[in-house]
């Protein structure tokens, strides 16, 4: 029996399975507890669980994203909340020097189950500060695992996997996407990273779409095959470290045709490489022009409209599968 | 010790004290206190020579001279404690009980060291043991240290953190960060300062405008001592009250152990940002000398068994650099070996 819930309850039924099922894990952050996040996404877990589990944090995210590493080395499983995922520059140093260091460089000798979840991604005029997804840098740092998931169903299980597993995790979560409901399994279960998941069947043409990007894509196929009778497959890959190259280039076999899309901007973005590998390993497969759909290389701004031009919207996608066809 | 001499001291380290065992202190663990810097002190002494043969690699920062602060500090410990340390790290591990032998062969990139060569001097780990690692960017370890509290405090775990920075560690915004976010929990915390005056050519009057590093608890209201850092008796009374205080749930605080890097800032640093005779004279306070006059002169110790103790230290490092050098070359198939877990 599958249930229909958002992706906002099913990131909060993932973290609440979790409290409960290991009372290793805890919740910390800017707003975790008693506001339960700005967004609503913790709610009621201060409530049910308590100070010692779900921590209201100061606004000192190096400090505390710090701190989860020590807490992760030595046995727990912290799970840190980056209010907005722009924020998460304070954090870097730890991050990048530290917590995906630490395993190797002391010779595979410390664990570092850590999760940090951070929300990315444009929407509501929130601006050049709040809007911004930075998932290609974190991919760029051997040591981490990098979870963008689009569905709840996909949400929960990968965030579940995120924290019951031995490495340092970035999750980041569209915050567009909370509204978004989606059919998940009843239980407990949990989805493997490194495993793309197919959202559409097509044979016309393959779109690998990342985030909030995956909706996009799909209302496009839609929208292409009623009115034109293209039928794109639309893969989502997941986790982007690890990246399910395999899934990828099977479809890319049968399409031939290829469209990538995510939200963040174009330069040294996640379709860049996504593109690259493709093209170096799937060369033979091609008949035509790959394209890239991608946020443009500009700060996002406040008005209305000046942020829809920012970023791709399936017309984008329509127009690129075009292209790609020619 | 001549009253002369101590007047000397007292010139260039205000905050010099005379050494003298706290009360409880066993000569038994004074002499053991006495050994552990040895141990350091060849260890430290023997890296320049080494790394001119090229059988140590890349940087390697001396603890020579600060041996009364790793050793002070962590014999006011229980085995079950953890450190955390700094780009400066060998002594916090010999003091923390790690075996030569096996530091050794990491510093020489060897398979067999405790990072099985991927982290050398400037990362080299005790993780067994307690000591959670050298951290090659100066003031982040005390993330990793509070975390480690942190933990120990929401589980009701017994144990204390003793987080080893420098001065230079002070100034960096997290050192803050995890400062106020310790008070404000109450976590089993040592801020352990080694304050050797020199963040590498920046001088402490160049970096700070408080007298001491200490002053600063006043700002998260937890106490704060400054002792003499030449002196591992010293540091050790004032680490244990601390960590009594820690254990006890009374919070951290901040321990400023003051003194001089009298030796380079790493091995091969020609000093150029200041007057090396200077430097020099502040071996005057040498840490090891000092502890061997106390010893000798308050009856601890005598003079041969200063000197057997010091022969077997000499042996020990001889005999790693013997077992870091028969050791093996990682296999290239180790490269990726610990990246990640599972």
């Amino acid at each position: 029996m599958a249930r229909r819930i958002t992706v906002k309850q099913a990131i909060n039924e993932a973290l609440s399975e979790e409290l409960e099922r290991d009372d290793r894990v805890i919740l910390l952050g800017c707003d975790v507890g008693r506001r339960g996040n700005p967004f609503g996404v913790t709610s009621g877990l201060w409530q049910k669980y308590g100070d010692s589990r779900v921590i209201d944090t100061p606004l000192s995210e190096e400090g505390f994203t710090g701190m989860a590493l020590g807490a992760a080395a030595t046995g727990m499983r912290p799970v840190v909340e980056i209010l907005y995922s722009d924020w998460i520059t304070l954090a870097m140093d730890q991050i990048v020097n530290e917590i995906a260091k630490s395993r190797y460089m002391f010779g595979g000798k410390m664990n570092v189950p850590l999760v940090i979840r951070a929300p990315v991604g444009v929407g509501g005029g929130v601006a050049a500060q709040h809007s911004q997804s930075f998932e290609s840098w974190f991919c760029h740092i051997p040591g981490l695992k990098v979870v963008m998931p689009s569905t709840a169903s996909d949400v929960k299980g990968l965030l579940k996997t995120s924290i019951r597993g031995n490495n340092p995790v970035i999750f980041f979560e569209h915050k567009r996407s909370y509204a978004i409901e989606g059919e998940v399994p009843d239980g407990d279960y949990t989805i493997p990273f490194g495993q793309a998941d197919v959202k559409r069947q097509g044979k016309d043409l393959t779109i690998v779409a990342v985030s909030l990007m995956v909706h996009h894509a799909l209302a496009a196929a839609e929208r292409l095959s009623a009115e034109e009778g293209i039928e794109c497959e639309v893969i989502d890959p997941r986790t982007l470290v690890p990246m399910d190259w395999d899934t990828m280039l099977a479809s890319l076999k049968k399409t031939s045709r290829l469209v990538v899309v995510h939200e963040s901007s174009r330069t040294c973005g996640i379709g860049g490489e996504i593109l690259a590998e493709l093209v170096e390993r799937g060369f033979d497969y091609l008949e035509g022009r790959p394209i890239r759909v991608a946020g443009l290389d500009v700060p996002i701004p406040y008005n209305r409209g000046l942020e829809h031009l920012v970023i791709p919207d399936p017309q984008h996608i329509v127009d690129a599968v075009h292209r790609a066809l020619d | 010790m001549a009253e002369k001499e101590f007047e000397q001291m007292r010139k260039l380290l205000p905050e010099a004290t005379l050494l003298e065992a706290p009360p409880g202190l066993s000569p038994e663990r004074q002499f053991e206190m006495y050994r552990t810097m040895l141990l350091i002190r060849e260890f430290e002494v023997s890296i320049p020579d080494l790394w001119k043969r090229n059988l140590v690699y890349g940087l390697a920062h001396s603890y020579e001279g600060a041996e009364a602060v790793a050793v002070g500090a962590c014999s006011a410990l229980e085995p079950g404690d953890y450190i955390t340390s700094t780009h400066r790290g060998h002594g916090h591990c010999i003091a923390k009980g790690a075996d030569v032998n096996l530091m050794m062969a990491e510093l020489m990139g060897k398979y067999e060291g405790y990072c099985h060569g991927k982290g050398g001097s400037m990362h080299i780990a005790f993780v067994e043991g307690g000591m959670l690692g050298a951290c090659g960017i100066v003031g982040a370890n005390v993330g990793m240290a509070a975390g480690c509290a942190w933990r120990a405090k929401l589980r009701g775990d017994k144990d204390v953190t003793v987080c080893f920075h420098g001065d230079g560690g002070t100034n960096q915004g997290i050192w803050h960060e995890t400062l106020n976010m310790a008070s404000i929990w109450k976590l089993p915390l040592v801020y352990m300062v080694e304050n050797n005056q020199w963040s590498i050519s920046l001088s402490y009057d160049r970096a700070f405008n408080v007298p001491h590093i200490a002053d600063r608890a006043a700002a998260y209201g937890i106490p704060g001592v400054t002792v003499d850092g030449f002196n591992v008796l010293a540091v050790y009374g004032a680490v244990k009250e601390a960590v009594a205080r820690a254990r006890a749930g009374e919070g951290p605080s901040i321990v400023e152990a003051k003194f001089f890097r009298y030796v380079g800032h790493f091995v091969a640093d020609d000093q150029r940002y200041r007057s090396i005779e200077e430097a020099n004279r502040w071996r005057i306070m040498d840490p090891v000398k000092r502890m061997r006059e106390y010893l000798v002169g308050s009856g601890v110790a005598t003079e041969e068994a200063c000197r057997e103790a010091e022969a077997e230290a000499h042996a020990k490092i001889g005999a790693a650099i013997e077992f870091g050098m028969k050791g093996t070359e990682p296999a290239a198939a180790t490269l990726f070996e610990g990246l990640y877990a599972d």
